[in-house]
């Protein structure tokens, strides 16, 4: 169980905001804060890091405390087991890969751990590589690594595949999701991606001016209905399920995430990553002021 | 003058560089990470008096390491009383007024290197469960390699070059005190300019080259990364 009970005053350029957050969720979870940049969503992470100090609060791992203000506790972040993925990666241009992670390791910690790290990101061709010469998702992939050489027990990720293109983001979600079960971890993500969140995570915590407004799984926090009269959209499928005789496909579609059924024929040759054109045909469109 | 005379000079000037240098190394480079990382309050006086002999006439700062050497005072009877050594014109005064005069030139590319790496070099060895110690020398020096040798090489030019508090504290006792540029000073005071230039045509080509190697290498590096 992780819990997280933090307020703090930030200086930001819009001036003063207070953040007040709470969420808590249990081992296992692959959770993520969601809110536009600005929101704070940063800010908690770093706080769980021990990078940050909260002004006041309590932030507590499987029981152990390792921030509580009115206790006096408040652990470095050295001693708490966290694995942290920064947005800049930050892996250090002196190492090489290999060496990346193998600083990671702790005094007596097992060096076996590296090689079966590197194995599961598909690193072994480019151990000796210094980071300057590998490619974006290259450095995604040591980052995420090197951050999980000491068996943390959560790993943050803070916005980690903004910097990168379309198709290597699809193809590394996979892959953190593959290494979130794989490794049992308990994952936190940090990011404005609907998409993103709706492929990995199983809860959300949306925040707004440094606060949560809303806390769900992410269908129920992105899906809304459309509706529409011989509308036309385009979109990317991110999940396909069977449901009884059709097949439920959740799509995204600019930053909206919708699901809509397919018949057995539509269905078929789709997969997650397809894009696809969805038309959409109702005899009385219906209008919603929302803004008057 | 003796060529006997004019080697023991010449390396009495390098060996107060070598010193000096090895000196700020040692405490220069502690002092760089602290004041890259503080944020007290204390530490812009800090930086001001490292900053000091950058303005400073060289033989303000002499003047007063003068009087604090001196054993009348009580900084120099200490020394004398106590730990059994003079200051005032001797050569390891001569090194503390040099490591005094040079603090900036090591400080100041060393810290502003340490402060453009980015913060989350340092944060994630932090994460890494890693000491300052170990960030220090494992993540942060072998990635300013460049600015830290700009710093060895210009303080130990500026240490062969500095003329006025190497005069003021240590005067000019041969194979003691009298570096080569106080040489020069004193050949031409004695109309002595055949001397004078051999001092000063070997101290020019000696700076030039170390100069030239530390572009050049720094050249080659940053071609390399």
């Amino acid at each position: 169980m992780v819990e997280i009970d933090v307020s703090k005053r930030l200086h930001s350029a819009e001036g003063d905001i207070k953040l007040k957050v709470s969420a808590s969720f249990k081992r296992g979870d692959f959770v993520a804060f969601f809110g536009e940049s600005g929101a704070g969503k940063t800010t908690i992470l770093r706080m769980v890091a021990g990078l940050l100090k909260p002004d006041s609060g309590r932030i507590a791992v499987d029981g152990e405390v390792w921030f509580d203000s009115h206790e006096g506790v408040d652990l470095p972040p050295q001693k708490r087991e966290v694995g942290f993925v920064f947005q800049d990666y930050a892996l250090f241009p002196n190492m090489s890969v290999e060496e990346n992670l193998r600083f990671a390791l702790q005094k007596g910690g097992d060096p076996a751990i590296v090689d079966e790290l590197i194995d599961t990101v598909g690193l072994g061709a480019l151990v000796s590589r210094y980071p300057s010469a590998l490619s974006g998702g290259q450095r995604q992939r040591v980052a995420v690594a090197r951050a999980l050489v000491r068996r943390p027990k959560i790993l943050l990720l803070d916005e980690p595949l903004s910097a990168l293109d379309h198709t290597m983001r699809s193809k590394l979600q996979e892959e953190l999701a593959d290494i979130h079960r794989r490794f049992g971890l308990t994952t936190v993500l940090v990011s404005h991606d609907p998409s993103e969140i709706f492929r990995l995570c199983n809860h959300v915590f949306k925040i707004e001016d440094g606060a949560v407004i809303k806390e769900g799984s992410p269908s129920e926090l992105f899906v809304k209905e459309r509706i529409g009269s011989s509308f036309k959209f385009t979109g990317e499928v991110l999940a396909i399920e069977k449901c009884e005789m059709v097949y439920l496909l959740s799509v995204a579609i600019g930053t909206q995430i919708v699901k809509i059924m397919a018949t057995k024929n539509e269905r078929e040759g789709l997969k997650t990553g397809s894009r696809i054109q969805i038309v959409s045909k109702a005899f009385h469109p219906m209008i919603f002021k929302i803004e008057s | 003058m003796s060529d006997a005379a004019f080697w023991s000079t010449m390396a009495l000037t390098f060996k107060l560089a070598s010193v000096t240098t090895l000196i700020l190394l040692l405490f220069g480079i502690p002092l760089a990470y602290y004041l890259s990382m503080s944020r007290s309050r204390i530490k812009p006086v800090v930086e001001t008096v490292v900053s000091m002999p950058l303005v400073l006439p060289p033989t303000v700062l002499g003047f007063y390491l003068l009087v604090a050497f001196s054993p009348e005072n009580a900084f120099g009877r200490f020394c004398e009383e106590v730990l059994g050594f003079r200051l005032v014109f001797s050569f390891w005064g001569l090194v503390l007024g040099s490591v005094i005069f040079s603090l900036p030139f090591m400080v100041h590319p060393v810290q502003s290197a340490l402060q453009s790496l980015p913060a989350s070099l340092t944060e994630a060895a932090q994460m890494l469960g890693k000491s300052k110690t170990t960030i220090l020398f494992r993540v942060l020096l072998p990635n300013i390699k460049p600015s830290l040798l700009t710093g060895i090489v210009i303080t130990f030019a500026h240490t062969v070059g500095e003329f006025g508090v190497v005069l003021m504290i240590g005067g000019n006792i041969p194979g003691e005190t009298r570096v080569a540029s106080i040489a020069i000073y004193d050949e031409v005071e004695a109309l002595n300019y055949a001397a004078a230039n051999h001092y000063a045509m070997v101290l020019f080509a000696v700076t030039f080259s170390i100069l030239l190697l530390v572009y050049l290498v720094n050249r080659s590096f940053l071609q390399k990364m």
